[in-house]
């Protein structure tokens, strides 16, 4: 059964104008982890407007829990490179803000703030953030932002979590660090996640099925399943295993790029 | 240079000023009736001081009703043309235009519509002040991040949401900052005014001291008006520091 399925989706930003995306289909499990790949500007982020509902498609299907996608879904959580938090927030306020927004957190607020808090501190808590519940995100470093921005996605409990290469912006330690944080918060109460990135080895690590892309306009051209065991180590990324599937995935881009 | 004197030179320039004009009228042995001495303006400033603060309040009182009006429709405006890019687009020439006519051009009409007196002076304020509110409210909830409108859209959120939980707390800055300068221009408006059709305020004390050839009190008046302008900008400037601290953040000294 899937939970997100595209049926040979184009899409068009101007009606009759080029397409960001062309004929596109995939099938994502509930729960499975998928990194979608490929050179930039193919048209990614376009896909995840559209899984979001955020975008209409100029042609074929899009489905995401059995029912067609026509209008902004309320299941999912978003992040994207740019943590966005909200300056004038601090980041538990900043955490919080999606349930000032979405049923029934919304209508219950007021009376269970003390519960939701609490779990918006223990979310906190998980990804290393504890005591930076009450600092502003100014004063939190690249990463310590891109963790909350995780968690402000993550707060609601969405079914499907999007991220748009949110790991994009940070240097390579910190990058890894994350990896792991998002690694442990899927494994113990696992959600479906799509992950755009051009960064292979993420892909691999992370994810449970790579599918590459090609140049405007965007298609699929390759799906990859990695077989490796979770959970995964980061060893396992210094593995012939590993070493191998980034490596394959490199010549899809390779070919992608020369073409 | 120590932090008390950086504090104290905005008096010392101001100081320094009076100074030299008032060496510059001894010097040269200038005329009273074409440039008074500070001392001369001082002296009727303590003469007049019922009549000048009488006017004083006036023009006070009628720049903060414009003032207020310009604040509220500029808020308004500014909310509707900064949220929707179709506003935005179709009341942007009209309102450039509308700002360009030089508003002492349109006390006249004004005279005409609600005749002499404080009507036309709370207007002309008014008119003068409230572009500045409504450039700056549009740009703050303009200039929103495309993406964080995504993750908001994405959870459901309406515009209205949108507006309140994001779009107005960061149009915030801006706004406060219009601030500002809309009250400084709100005395020139109301001073405006006074001056082509009223008989009270500073405008008009002037005018009819200037007939008299009476240029102490003239100069007492600008200096009065000045003296209310840099209060007002100052009491603004501070409301603008303590309502948006977050974004005067000193990425250093935060606590």
């Amino acid at each position: 059964m899937s939970f997100v399925k595209f049926e040979n989706v184009d899409l068009a930003y101007a009606p009759g104008g080029a397409l960001a995306i062309e004929d596109v289909s995939l099938d994502v499990r509930e729960g499975e982890f998928v990194a979608v790949v490929g050179p930039s500007g193919c048209g990614k982020s376009t896909l995840m407007k559209l899984i979001s509902g955020l975008r209409m498609p100029s042609g074929g299907y899009v489905y995401v829990d059995g029912r067609q996608v026509g209008g902004p879904l309320k299941i999912v959580g978003m992040a994207f490179q740019n943590a966005n938090l909200l300056p004038w927030r601090t980041t538990l306020d900043n955490v919080m803000l999606p349930l000032e927004i979405v049923e029934p957190y919304r209508s219950t607020l007021k009376k269970e703030r003390r519960r939701y808090e609490a779990e918006a501190r223990q979310l906190l808590a998980r990804v290393g953030l504890a005591g930076f519940e009450d600092k502003f995100p100014w004063e939190l470093s690249g990463g310590m932002q891109q963790r909350a921005s995780i968690c402000r996605a993550l707060i609601h409990q969405p079914r499907l979590l999007m991220l748009d290469e949110p790991f994009g912006a940070l240097d390579a330690f910190t990058r890894e660090e994350l990896w792991c944080m998002l690694r442990d918060l899927w494994q113990l109460q696992p959600f479906t996640v799509i992950l755009v990135t051009h960064d292979l080895r993420e892909a691999v690590f992370l994810a449970d099925t790579v599918y590459v892309m090609s140049k405007r306009p965007g298609r699929i051209l390759v799906r990859r399943e990695i077989e490796l065991p979770r959970p995964r180590d980061l060893d396992v990324t210094y593995t012939d295993a590993f070493a191998g599937y980034v490596h394959e995935l490199r010549e899809h881009i390779g070919r992608v790029r020369a073409t | 240079m120590k932090p008390n004197l950086v504090k104290a030179t905005p008096w010392l320039v101001v100081a320094a000023m009076f100074l030299l004009w008032e060496l510059i009228c001894a010097g040269f042995d200038i005329p009273e009736f074409l440039l008074p001495a500070p001392s001369a303006v001082w002296k009727v400033g303590i003469e007049q001081f019922e009549p000048i603060m009488m006017h004083a309040t006036q023009t006070f009182l009628t720049t903060l009703a414009g003032f207020a009006i310009a604040v509220v429709v500029g808020m308004l405006i500014g909310m509707a043309v900064g949220s929707s890019p179709l506003l935005y687009r179709a009341m942007y020439p009209l309102l450039v235009g509308f700002n360009s006519i030089p508003k002492v051009a349109f006390v006249p009409v004004l005279v005409v519509w609600f005749g002499i007196g404080t009507v036309p002076a709370i207007l002309t304020a008014f008119l003068i002040s409230f572009f500045p509110v409504v450039v700056n409210v549009a740009t703050g909830l303009a200039t929103l991040e495309p993406e964080l409108e995504d993750v908001l859209r994405s959870l459901g959120a309406s515009r209205l949401d949108i507006l309140g939980k994001v779009g107005l707390p960061r149009a915030m800055p801006y706004f406060f900052a219009s601030l500002k300068v809309a009250i400084t221009l709100a005395f020139v408006g109301s001073v405006i005014a006074e001056t082509v059709a009223s008989n009270l305020g500073i405008g008009y004390l002037m005018m009819s001291a200037s007939s008299s050839m009476n240029m102490p009190l003239v100069f007492a008046g600008l200096i009065v008006i000045g003296v209310m302008g840099v209060v007002m900008y100052e009491l603004f400037a501070f409301v603008e520091k303590r309502m948006t601290s977050w974004a005067h953040r000193n990425p250093n000294g935060a606590a």
